[in-house]
């Protein structure tokens, strides 16, 4: 099957088209560098995102937070709505983690900031 | 209280930051910042999204992650700041020293004095009032940057049915933070034939999501007497100009506004700062120092940045420069060279360079008025070629940072030119 997506690695923002047969991408064309190639890839087979957002604290006002590692882009809507189902208690430092294997992802979602009770 | 200072910094965010830790580390230890809002960070706070930090720290951070490795790094090394103040007045002091009038709960109305003032107030977005959109004036309609302050910060929920005008990174950040908050983000529209946000951002927050850009598109008239109720979305010929029938009626209860920043410069102004009218920012020189003597600027306020990282590297610059001033007072002699915007150049930061107050490295950082493919970037200095370095694409979004030697720039006496040539192809 053929995919075209949009490189976006640099501003050139190559226009990529790829094949892709049983789950594996056989070939690249458009891409000015490598990494086009393997942008395409990644993106085609395994797309991943790191999700930020906020939670609840226990203070009433919401801390951001962002997941440790980059889930499975299918996942986004599942994990913000484990995170939003949660509540973070006060105080939390910067890198605590506030929740631990979101929505079934194996990743923590983790505090981007520090906090304390006021 | 303390009232004279060696260095007083104007605005707590990443650009005053960087600039107090960039003087603090150059030598001066009498310094403090004032910031308005009661916690240091500015604007990061609110930039819960990634990508913040690639080029600082090699990885890739959240907004207020970023906030807080600068102000860890402030309170590590001492430096005094001063929260929920208010500057009112910067003016030079016929001693060469500076007035600068606050108000604050700690201190009341005061006016302190220090030997240089490094502004580092960042900037705001371009209101509804500035865009001349026709309509009522019914509630729902928002910067995107107040949605994302009410939403990130204070947990509130702003609206369900939402249509963004602009498709500059905040709008395009702003689609995707809606979406994730529950909300249906009809369509971004976007007045140019191309977006000023970055690739990635297109990508990441409008594709990934479904959310139709409208290129060449512009919100033609607003809806709603108490409370929006749905805004008409027109496509606009080459000249911009809205084509008449194309218009569509989209209903929602939210307008978000991304058109654009402008340098927060009321105070630079007041003291007498020049002011280009390309960046809404100062003149400066080599050093970040503007025209009155012992006043640098840095970050947004001198000139709109796309990344934080440059904001970051540049204050930390000026912070030094303005500790050396301290110290040493201007440097005098050499030779004072203008540098000037050639073809495809919309404008330079720095204005002017004295070749006696060179770094080992100089930076000038520009932006391009076009999309230009397969150019070169040239630097001249009369006849004399400083600079030629080809280039596959440069686009308006991205700003555009040349580093020179100091043995390149030491020896000219002619005006620096910056432009683009075409590359016969």
């Amino acid at each position: 099957m053929t995919h075209e997506l949009i490189c976006i690695n640099c501003p050139m923002g190559c226009a990529l088209t790829a094949q892709v047969e049983g789950g594996k991408v056989i070939s690249v064309s458009g891409n000015t560098c490598p990494r086009g190639e393997q942008y395409a890839k990644t993106e085609l087979t395994a797309p991943v995102r790191t999700v930020t957002t906020t939670m609840i604290t226990s203070g009433g006002k919401p801390v951001p937070v962002k997941t440790k590692e980059p889930i499975p882009k299918e996942k986004i809507f599942d994990v913000v709505a484990a995170i939003k189902a949660s509540t973070a208690p006060l105080p939390v430092k910067m890198g605590d983690v506030v929740l631990s294997d979101a929505a079934g992802t194996g990743v923590d979602i983790v505090s981007a900031r520090s906090l304390n009770n006021a | 209280m303390k009232n004279e200072y060696g260095i007083i910094i104007i605005g707590g965010g990443p650009a005053g930051m960087a600039a107090a830790i960039g003087a603090k580390e150059a030598g001066e230890d009498d310094i403090l910042i004032l910031e308005r809002d009661s916690v240091l960070g500015g604007i990061l706070n609110q930039c819960i999204h990634n990508g913040f930090g690639l080029h600082t720290f090699n990885e890739e951070l959240t907004g207020p992650e970023y906030a807080e490795r600068f102000a860890d790094k402030v309170r590590e090394l001492g430096i005094p700041f001063e929260l929920d103040t208010m500057v009112l007045d910067v003016s030079p002091m016929e001693d060469g020293r500076k007035a600068v009038s606050l108000i604050s709960a700690k201190r009341g109305a005061v006016t302190l004095t220090a030997k240089a003032v490094i502004l580092a107030m960042g900037c705001r977005e371009r209101p509804r009032g500035a865009l001349n959109i026709p309509g009522s004036r019914p509630q729902g309609v928002y910067t995107a940057g107040t949605a994302q302050k009410l939403i990130n910060l204070e947990g509130a929920h702003v609206g369900k049915e939402v249509v963004i005008l602009g498709s500059g990174d905040i709008g395009l950040i702003m689609a995707r933070r809606m979406t994730l908050e529950g909300a249906h983000v009809a369509a971004v529209a976007e007045l140019m034939p191309y977006s000023s946000g970055l690739k990635r951002n297109i990508v990441q927050c409008l594709d990934d999501y479904g959310i139709p850009l409208l290129l060449s598109h512009t919100v033609v008239d607003i809806k709603g007497k108490d409370k929006l109720e749905g805004v008409y979305i027109a496509e606009v010929d080459e000249k911009r100009t809205p084509i008449p029938g194309s218009e569509v009626y989209y209903p929602c209860d939210t307008l978000l506004l991304s058109c654009g920043l402008i340098p927060e410069n009321e105070l630079t102004v007041g003291a007498g700062v020049e002011i280009d009218p390309r960046t809404n920012g100062a003149y400066v020189s080599e050093s970040l120092e503007t025209n009155v003597e012992g006043v640098f600027s840095c970050g947004n306020v001198l000139h709109v940045h796309d990344l934080v990282d440059f904001v970051s590297e540049e204050s930390k610059r000026a912070g030094a420069n303005a500790a050396r001033y301290v110290k040493q007072g201007r440097k005098a002699g050499g030779s004072t060279v203008n540098v000037s915007a050639g073809n495809g150049v919309r404008y330079t930061v720095p204005s002017k360079i004295n070749t006696n107050a060179l770094e080992e490295l100089n930076h000038i950082r520009f932006r391009v008025t076009g999309v230009y493919t397969n150019v070169s970037i040239v630097i001249t200095s009369g006849d004399k070629e400083i600079l030629r370095r080809k280039s596959r694409i440069l686009v308006p979004s991205e700003m555009l940072d040349i580093i020179l030697k100091r043995d390149k720039l030491a020896d000219i006496t002619d005006d620096l030119k910056v432009y683009i040539e075409e590359v016969e192809s």
